[in-house]
């Protein structure tokens, strides 16, 4: 065929993707198994000081990972009510007028670069709500949590919308012709007929929350802290990287291993959770299509 | 027939609700539960949307005052009253041409080959998860690829157009998932039109389905772009500067771009730095915002135009 | 005017009188263009076409009839290649074109379609002008004479030229259906092709389109053989030369049971099955 050098070339655009993920795996695990040559596996996940940057080095990510998921979690907690209330709201009572206002300003909000979050969290959240509440430092994992939870209202309604638009009208009818409220049907009915969807809307954001950056950087601190205290300041697996990133760290050393070794946790977490989440929306799809 | 015994003893009884007195308390009651739980959920879709004016009203206030033509055309400072975004927005251009460049190509090429030539076997469905994973990783780790792959293995450095390639790598699967919607929107029927008349696959997609599917991949690829503006986190990674008291000049130069000066302000401790911080986000939302209406307005266009 | 004897409930339909096949009552003497040889056709595993073997006369007009469902799309489908560009779809047998099997490994079946055309059910001109549709065809086969002309033919040819030689540049997806379908069928003759293949080419138009239609593909005939498939038997009986009815087996793959001129076939069809068909006590 003479198309064959046509077809080659898309062909060399759709690998390009494939070469991407051979990459990070490769570059991660490479710089990684050269950090656990010499940092034992056992002391990155059981010791709880995380301080490669002092003299007195320790090298356990805890710190690192429970700052990450604390602040996930808090998110979520106050992301998926509110956005699962505001799914429930557009997909079953609003009018089409309503849903043609409030789903652009929706996605106008996830559009906002994260740096707008973190300054809000910093300049905002944290003087005029959380210390009043008793905050006393400047950086709290609460402060990025509430800031996070804005960002993350959008995905979690869209997706769960979603999720429940896919509900066939007829379950609908049913409920309603037995003789109950909108508010029935749509927890007691549409809710549970669209459950492994809503799931996977919530492991989606649970797994863009762990890997969000900038608003940790900005919001959360910078030093590492083993505590389930959410006034507290404390450092995430990225603020990490960051840190790392914008000192002079020589190539090769140890340290600069780390940001790979953290990097690698970071990678595992999110893609167990993207995995699930797939396999989840994979079975919600088979039941209703 | 009459209510009462049936032959053989089966008795009739008178059907179970009209044996239930619905009480007009009752009816109340459910109404009243009724109306709270739509207005707590109303008031949940709106909470979006008072979070978007209160954070568009903070940085506005606090930013909107320093906002002026110098702001533009400084440089960062010391002094957060003289300090300017112009070299990161400068890098932010810089950054964002190359990034196009090399994505947008790549990802048509890419959604061209998965929607019109792929055949439907294991290799096209390992591409088609992988793209799909691609989407979840967090923006960090290609940083980190970046950085081992770009900087030091191709020794490219903490340039631009390390920066372009990390920054490319990000914005790739968005752009091939938009490519493929767009070309969806073509119908089938077209399609089997060229290819009857003897046009091979590419022909047919090069002069029917590629043009026809244009304004619709445009949409989401201005829409992938305008995310890649905002992304910080890769570019730091790869060693993009805070303090860049120059304009680059070349790909190669060290370089940075406006969310980055943004943070770097938001970093200080100083208040006077925090405004400067709000006045950059202003200049950044704007620019998003403008790509946005661009986007929604070709969306808009194309969607009259359409006769099918 | 097409005139038609009202049909009598228990007698086929009757062949209106102006329109007399001329040939003798056999299948033409001379070669015929297509001839199928023992074609099958799945559908993954689903068995659509059954052993098919017909012989299409050149130039003239030959009708596919049967009850819907029975696979005639599919069948005319896998006389250009065209099946095959379904997932999981599998030909085999030989379809000989000029004495030549389309189906051979060396045959490139794009070749086939610049020789074999399509016209589709529901009129689908590209969303570009008038003249870029027909163009199109020229253009991608690299032609080398003057656009314009060329264009203009195949406008004329189909019948279309009056009607939109002041819109040449005008979104054809703005034309009526008839004149939609007429310009796919301009655009199919432009390349032209030695057989046009009409997929229920009439079914989503009009009474007035469609009858255009039917004058139109008289008239091809001078030059091109045409293999209509159609649903409609009064439009089969109205336009075709000669009729192949297709019918369902059990397991609902499909078979020719009976091929001849058209008279014959409507007034003394062979096949049991065919009178059924013809008579609407089925299908």
């Amino acid at each position: 065929m003479r198309e064959a050098p046509i077809l080659a070339v898309l062909f060399l655009c759709a690998l390009a993707s494939v070469f991407t993920t051979i990459g990070i795996v490769v570059v991660l695990s490479e710089e990684a198994v050269g950090f656990f040559r010499q940092v034992s596996i056992v002391e990155f996940l059981t010791e709880r000081r995380w301080t490669p940057l002092f003299v007195e080095k320790h090298f356990g990510v805890l710190p690192l990972l429970s700052a990450t998921f604390l602040i996930a979690l808090l998110a979520l907690a106050v992301a998926v009510p509110v956005g699962l209330g505001a799914a429930i709201y557009l997909s079953e009572y609003a009018s089409a007028r309503v849903r043609g206002v409030l789903k652009p300003a929706l996605e106008v909000l996830a559009g906002i670069p994260t740096v707008v979050y973190g300054y809000f969290a910093l300049t905002f959240i944290a003087p005029q709500i959380l210390r009043p509440l008793g905050q006393e430092t400047a950086f709290s994992a609460l402060s990025a949590a509430l800031a996070m939870s804005i960002m993350l209202l959008p995905l979690v309604s869209s997706l769960s919308e979603d999720a429940m638009r896919a509900v066939p009208a007829s379950l609908r009818e049913a409920g309603y012709a037995l003789g109950s409220s909108r508010l029935e049907v749509a927890v007691r009915v549409v809710l549970p007929a669209a459950l492994s969807g809503v799931m996977a809307a919530v492991l989606l954001a649970l797994a863009r929350a762990v890997g969000e950056t900038m608003i940790v950087t900005i919001a959360a601190g910078n030093i590492p802290n083993l505590s389930w205290n959410p006034l507290e300041a404390m450092q995430a697996l990225p603020a990490y990287i960051v840190q790392v990133s914008l000192g002079d760290t020589p190539a090769g050393s140890l340290e600069y291993k780390t940001i790979f070794a953290v990097g690698l946790s970071l990678f595992a977490c999110t893609l167990l959770l993207n995995v699930a989440a797939q396999w989840l929306l994979a079975r919600f799809r088979e039941v209703y299509e | 027939m009459a209510p009462g015994p049936l032959p053989g003893g089966v008795r009739v009884t008178a059907p179970i609700l009209t044996q239930t007195p619905l009480g007009r308390r009752h009816v109340m009651r459910r109404r009243i539960a009724a109306a709270v739980a739509e207005a707590l959920l109303r008031m949940a879709a709106m909470v979006g949307i008072a979070a978007l004016v209160l954070l568009l009203t903070v940085v506005t206030r606090d930013g909107f005052h320093r906002l002026s033509w110098d702001f533009i055309t400084s440089f960062p400072s010391r002094f957060p009253e003289q300090a300017g975004i112009r070299a990161a927005l400068l890098g932010s251009i810089w950054v964002m041409a190359l990034t196009t460049v090399i994505a947008v190509p790549l990802g048509i090429g890419a959604a061209i080959y998965l929607e019109e030539f792929a055949p439907r076997n294991w290799l096209t469905r390992i591409i088609e998860t992988n793209i799909n994973n691609l989407a979840g990783v967090p923006s960090i780790v290609y940083g980190l690829l970046g950085l081992a792959l770009f900087v030091r293995a191709m020794e490219l450095g903490r340039s631009i157009l390390a920066g372009a390639l990390t920054l490319a790598l990000v914005v790739l699967p968005i752009i091939i998932v938009s490519g493929r919607e767009g070309l969806r929107t073509v119908p089938p029927s077209i399609r089997e039109a060229a290819m009857a008349l003897g046009a091979t696959r590419w022909q047919t997609v090069r002069h029917q389905v590629l043009p026809a599917a244009l304004a619709p991949m445009m949409t989401g690829i201005i829409l992938a772009l305008s995310r890649a503006i905002g992304e910080t986190a890769p570019l730091i990674t790869i060693g993009a500067l805070l303090f860049v008291p120059f304009d680059p000049r070349g790909p190669l130069d060290s370089f940075t771009v406006l969310p980055i000066q943004i943070f770097n302000w938001v970093s200080r401790p100083q208040p006077a730095f925090h405004e400067a911080a709000a006045a950059g986000i202003i200049v950044l939302l704007t620019v998003l915002l403008s790509m946005n209406a661009i986007a929604i307005a070709i969306r808009y266009w194309s969607e009259r135009r359409r006769q099918w | 005017m097409v005139s038609q004897d009202t049909p009598r409930p228990s007698n086929p339909i009757q062949v209106p009188v102006h329109h007399i096949t001329t040939g003798p009552q056999q299948p033409s003497a001379e070669e015929p263009i297509v001839e199928v040889e023992g074609l099958n056709a799945w559908y993954g595993h689903f068995h659509t076409l059954k052993d098919i073997n017909l012989r299409i006369p050149r130039r003239r007009i030959t009708a596919i009839i049967g009850p819907s469902g029975c696979g005639k799309s599919t069948f005319i489908r896998c006389l250009n290649r065209m099946h095959e560009l379904v997932p999981g779809a599998r030909v085999e047998g030989k379809v000989l074109f000029e004495g030549q099997d389309i189906y051979d490994p060396q045959v490139d079946p794009v070749e086939v379609r610049t020789r074999i055309g399509m016209v589709f059910q529901k009129p689908n001109p590209f969303p570009k002008s008038v003249f870029e549709n027909v163009a199109f065809g020229l253009r991608i086969h690299g032609y080398r004479g003057n656009l314009r002309e060329a264009v203009e033919r195949s406008l004329k040819a189909a019948a279309l030229w009056d009607e939109v030689k002041d819109k040449l540049h005008q979104n054809a997806l703005r034309l009526s259906g008839g004149q939609q379908q007429r310009l796919c069928i301009a655009r199919t003759i432009a390349i032209e092709p030695e057989v046009i293949l009409m997929d229920e080419p009439c079914s989503a138009l009009d009474p007035i389109a469609t009858l255009k239609i039917e004058d139109l593909m008289r008239e091809l005939t001078q030059r091109y053989t045409i293999v209509i498939v159609t649903h409609n038997m009064q439009q089969a009986a109205r336009v075709s030369d000669y009729t192949a009815v297709m019918m369902m087996d059990e397991d609902r793959g499909g078979r020719i049971v009976e091929f001849g001129p058209t008279r014959e076939v409507f007034t003394n069809p062979k096949d049991p099955r065919t009178e059924a068909y013809i008579t609407g006590r089925i299908g």
